[in-house]
């Protein structure tokens, strides 16, 4: 038995501890806007946050988030009013949408780590996040955006 | 009855300072000084010999890969640039919230293409890059012997790293896909022991 603390709550858990994060959020906990793209850390679909850095869930085993705070896209934020969330509604960046949890939760450690990105510093950061609807314009400008909004006084 | 193994010592010691004094205070001759530089160029020969040998671990894949010349790591036993644009960052961990944790864990994850991992699973900082790639013996050899340039190790210490980091070790058990480091772990410790042993003297 584990102990998982995810968006806040706390999680007794019966699953062997080399469980893949990812299946232990959507199958266990019921929580399916993190999603499955690859299962090798590839295309950044999984991406939650693990003590705010952002991090692939598909490879990452569950003991390894143990006595640490996991967020997956359901926690940034209530109501989809994270600067980030809300960026990305305004400047209508999804297409299809698959790979948008993982490209919000990749973005918003971005802003963390770096809170006024260059267009470099988002092509180096996002690189890992694939868009197979080519949405990297919509998404470099929601960034922009979302960073001009946190400078603001929107909160991170 | 137990003999008094902290008298004994004592007066080896006594009698070996002794001798050690009424030698320093000869006059050196020419046979003494001749021994002495005898000695110095073999071990300087013995250090640039040992490091020789032991500078192809340094420079396999298995080393370089993470000791670039440039910000980007390299990946495979080809050594291309790490997918994704991952780059070094100040720390040596990834920047802009790109880290190397969010893909690597602190063990290879099983099945061919899944990240490597280990403990402390990072490249040098960017103030001590630590470069191995397209460097000569000669320079490797200088880097790490050089205080300012390899995170203030005295030679031993770059020793006792070798033998002992989890980062080094995996090396040997890179998991799948990735070709182990070709010299055995014993024998690139024990060549590296000597080079710091006679004087870390490059090639």
């Amino acid at each position: 038995m584990i102990s998982l603390s995810v968006n806040g709550k706390i999680f007794q858990l019966d699953v062997p501890v080399d469980t893949p994060l990812l299946w232990v959020i959507r199958d266990n906990l019921g929580l399916t806007g993190t999603k499955y793209g690859c299962g090798k850390a590839l295309c950044g679909a999984c991406t939650v946050h693990v003590d705010g850095h952002a991090v692939r869930s598909c490879v990452t085993p569950v003991s390894a988030a143990v006595g640490r705070e996991v967020v997956t896209i359901e926690g940034l934020a209530r109501d989809l009013q994270h600067p980030v969330q809300q960026a990305w509604l305004l400047e209508e960046v999804p297409q299809c949408g698959y790979c948008q949890p993982g490209q919000i939760m990749s973005a918003t450690a971005l802003l963390a780590a770096n809170p006024k990105p260059s267009d470099a510093d988002i092509d180096q950061a996002m690189s890992g996040n694939l868009c197979r609807c080519g949405t990297y314009q919509r998404i470099k400008k929601a960034i922009h955006r979302a960073a001009d909004s946190m400078a603001a006084g929107g909160r991170t | 009855m137990k003999p008094d193994t902290s008298r004994h010592s004592l007066a080896k010691f006594l009698l070996g300072s002794l001798a050690l004094l009424a030698f320093s205070g000869m006059p050196e001759t020419g046979r003494s000084a001749s021994l002495l530089a005898a000695g110095t160029a073999a071990d300087r020969a013995g250090a640039a010999t040992a490091f020789a040998k032991a500078a192809p671990v340094l420079l396999s894949p298995r080393c370089l890969n993470c000791h670039p010349a440039g910000e980007r790591p390299l990946v495979g036993d080809r050594s291309q640039p790490h997918p994704m644009h991952v780059v070094r960052g100040p720390l040596g961990m990834g920047k802009n919230g790109l880290l190397c944790s969010t893909c690597h864990q602190d063990t290879n994850l099983q099945g061919k293409g899944l990240p490597p991992g280990a403990p402390g699973w990072q490249l040098p900082p960017a103030d001590t890059p630590m470069v191995f790639e397209k460097r000569t013996p000669r320079q490797l050899c200088e880097q790490l012997k050089d205080p300012a340039r390899n995170g203030s190790r005295s030679p031993a210490e770059v020793v006792e790293h070798l033998r002992d980091a989890p980062l080094v070790l995996w090396g040997w058990h890179p998991g799948e896909g990735r070709t182990p480091v070709a010299m055995s772990h014993q024998e690139f410790v024990s060549l590296m022991s000597q080079w710091a042993d006679k004087g870390a003297a490059c090639p």
